[in-house]
């Protein structure tokens, strides 16, 4: 047995690396939304943005608390989660630019994306249903007597007013199975406060309501984040049952990149839930002198250099093409009705 | 030795379990109760660990068997009633039938409604829905109408890798009997013809069948002779054998329990207008049940939805054109 001294120390060690790696998911994550807004607001993007700005220290802090083969339903603003859990810069922006290359292939876009098999989960967005479908995924490992993994959803403080919210809750304390429920409290369900969509003091008193265990936590701190979120994960691997974290926090941009949210309480981004966990981070950083000046510049040299590149490797990929789409919606294609019943094919006219 | 509808389904279910270790049961009393109609009796006993109660959460179970399913199992559901399965819709049209489309990952859950009136079951436990289902792209929708369909086409549905809308019609449950189970069956998305006749063609599934079957005898003692083609399966529809049937008879009667607005029975007309419109002798029509809420009173339910009696009323109708 080493003396417990130098297990502290080593543990210390594995914490530093741990804040580092996530520190850089949260700045590849806000550099990668800032690209993505860009691209938006010079119409490069079809259909919405949805960014994770003030948000990366939970995000990242699920992400990172999870193991490969572990499952997450991420929420639209979970960019550092997603990076952190094994997503690549290409297939967040090949979903964005609706590359026939990216995991969507062009059927659906931007948030909502997944790989299903590698246990990432395209949200539908109707968020509180992807709860329960987790749930079916742990449920499914237990049958196949596969133990000993997680599976994360994440959503914010309006589907917990949703019925598939208490469902699934419910399900997954009924089955007792190893589920994180993360709450991101962001002070806005898109322009509703908090005041319109709950009266209970906290969201954690939900969690009490069905026998589920809850922490609450400041999301915008990453130190807080990755320490509630790693022992939460590690509480469900390990037999705890179902797991809620509720963190408060303030989302520092709009629903989306088409909204101005002048609707945002002042008070509110001058208050400590307005803090930018990113900056906080970084700060904490520096301080500890666990980053300096001169490797934080160069890491964000890397990830902005990362981004570009990847941009513009899928500027030039094809965009899908509606003559070689198979228009099935089902994968027996013998019981596929085509175009059954309408008398035209609705294609644009062929480029010549 | 006979067996009834309902036992077909059960006997159905217990072939996948022992047949398939992907498949488990999942739904309110299934388990040890045996489902609210027994359609899974003694099912949990004979398979421990694979036919679970669930919470009344039609919601969360539909998305649960949606999350097995991508795991490798093949969920079947037994909503208690069909009417209960709107709790369900978002799961079952937005998650369930858009998954394969989005990820290109199969969805192949079974979910069992069962559907249709009974006598004083009233507004709630009484509904149609296979129409709603059938017009989401993604879903497959199946009515079996007889012992040897609700058999067959329960376990080639479990094979499938979609998500199948299984509506078993629950007035079939204990009377529609059969002398033993079938060996071969007619795959999904054909039509059966159920009876032969060359003046009419009633075109019809679940237990509209056997309305139609009892009014064509009736018929039959009048003269008329009349094709009865039971569709089997909603989705995919099978256009050819009803296009066939009416190039034979001239006359089209589209027939079911749903309501009419926008439903199956529109959906034939609209199909064999747009085709084959020459081959009609007389306009197309159909009878549907009112456009009301399914009454409680046997009285009241007698005259809601289309029996025999008004089934040889439209024909003769139809006939004398």
């Amino acid at each position: 047995m080493s003396p417990p001294v130098l297990e502290a120390r080593a543990e210390n060690a594995a914490f530093r690396k741990t804040i580092l790696a996530a520190f850089r998911f949260m700045l590849l994550a806000r550099l990668l939304d800032d690209k993505f807004a860009a691209l938006y607001r010079a119409g490069k993007i079809h259909g919405g943005v949805f960014l994770g700005r003030g948000q990366e220290a939970l995000s990242v802090s699920i992400g990172i608390s999870l193991k490969k083969n572990d499952i997450f339903a991420p929420l639209i603003r979970d960019a550092a989660g997603r990076l952190a859990f094994g997503e690549t810069v290409l297939d967040a922006v090949r979903t964005h630019m609706g590359s026939a290359l990216g995991p969507m292939r062009g059927r659906d876009g931007n948030v909502h994306r997944g790989k299903p098999l590698e246990g990432s989960l395209p949200m539908i967005s109707h968020l509180g249903a992807m709860i329960s479908v987790v749930n079916g995924m742990l449920f499914a490992r237990r049958l196949q007597n596969r133990h000993g993994t997680v599976g994360a959803a994440s959503i914010g403080d309006g589907a917990t007013s949703t019925g598939a919210f208490h469902e699934a809750l419910n399900q997954a304390a009924v089955e007792k199975l190893p589920l994180v429920l993360v709450v991101a409290d962001n002070q806005y369900a898109y322009s509703t406060p908090t005041s319109k969509q709950f009266a209970c003091e906290s969201l954690a008193d939900r969690a009490i309501g069905y026998g589920v265990e809850v922490q609450n936590v400041d999301g915008t701190d990453l130190f807080a984040c990755l320490k509630t979120l790693g022992e939460a994960v590690l509480r469900a691997r390990h037999g705890g049952g179902p797991q809620m974290v509720v963190a408060r926090l303030l989302r520092l941009c709009g629903h989306g990149e088409h909204d101005t949210a002048d609707y945002v309480d002042p008070k509110l981004k001058n208050s400590p839930l307005g803090r930018d966990c990113l900056k906080a981070a970084e700060e904490t950083l520096l301080r500890r002198e666990w980053l300096d000046a001169s490797t934080l510049a160069s890491m964000r040299r890397e990830v902005v250099r990362e981004i570009d590149e990847t941009v513009a490797q899928v500027q030039r990929e094809p965009a899908p093409d509606p003559f070689a789409e198979n228009w099935t919606a089902i994968s027996c294609g013998h019981l596929a009705e085509g175009d059954e019943g309408n008398q035209g094919d609705n294609m644009p006219a062929r480029k010549s | 030795m006979t067996i009834t509808y309902l036992e077909a389904i059960r006997e159905a279910q217990a072939r996948v379990l022992r047949d398939d270790p992907r498949v488990f049961i999942y739904g309110q009393d299934v388990g040890r109760f045996g489902g609210a109609f027994k359609a899974t009796k003694t099912l949990a006993l004979e398979f421990p660990g694979r036919v679970l109660d669930a919470p009344i959460s039609e919601d969360a179970i539909v998305g649960l068997a949606v999350g097995a399913a991508i795991e490798g199992m093949r969920p079947i559901i037994e909503m208690q009633f069909a009417d209960f399965s709107t709790v369900a819709f978002n799961q079952i049209v937005n998650q369930a039938a858009t998954l394969f489309w989005r990820t290109n990952v199969p969805c192949p859950i079974t979910v069992r409604l069962p559907f249709g009136a009974t006598s004083g079951s009233g507004p709630f436990h009484s509904q149609c829905p296979e129409a709603v289902y059938a017009h989401f792209p993604g879903l497959i929708v199946l009515t079996p109408a007889t012992v040897e369909d609700a058999y067959s086409m329960l376990i080639e549905a479990v094979a499938l890798d979609d998500p199948v809308i299984f509506c078993e019609h629950k007035l079939l449950y204990y009377h529609l009997k059969a002398e033993k189970l079938p060996r071969e069956a007619i795959p999904i998305g054909k039509a059966r013809i159920a009876r032969e006749g060359r003046d009419l063609t009633v075109v019809t599934y679940g237990v509209m069948v056997h309305e139609a079957l009892e009014a064509a005898s009736e018929l039959s003692d009048e003269g008329w002779e009349t094709e009865i083609v039971d569709l089997r399966s909603v989705k995919p529809l099978d256009t050819d054998t009803v296009i066939a049937s009416v190039a034979r008879t001239g006359k089209l009667l589209c027939l079911g329990e749903a309501w009419p607005w926008g439903g199956v029975t529109a959906e034939i007309i609209a199909r064999v207008a747009a085709e084959g419109l020459d081959l009609l002798d007389v306009p197309p029509q159909r009878l549907n049940a009112r456009d009301t809420p399914v009454p409680y009173h046997p009285n009241l339910w007698a005259a809601h939805r289309p029996t025999a009696r008004s089934v040889a009323a439209a024909a003769r109708n139809l006939l004398r054109h």
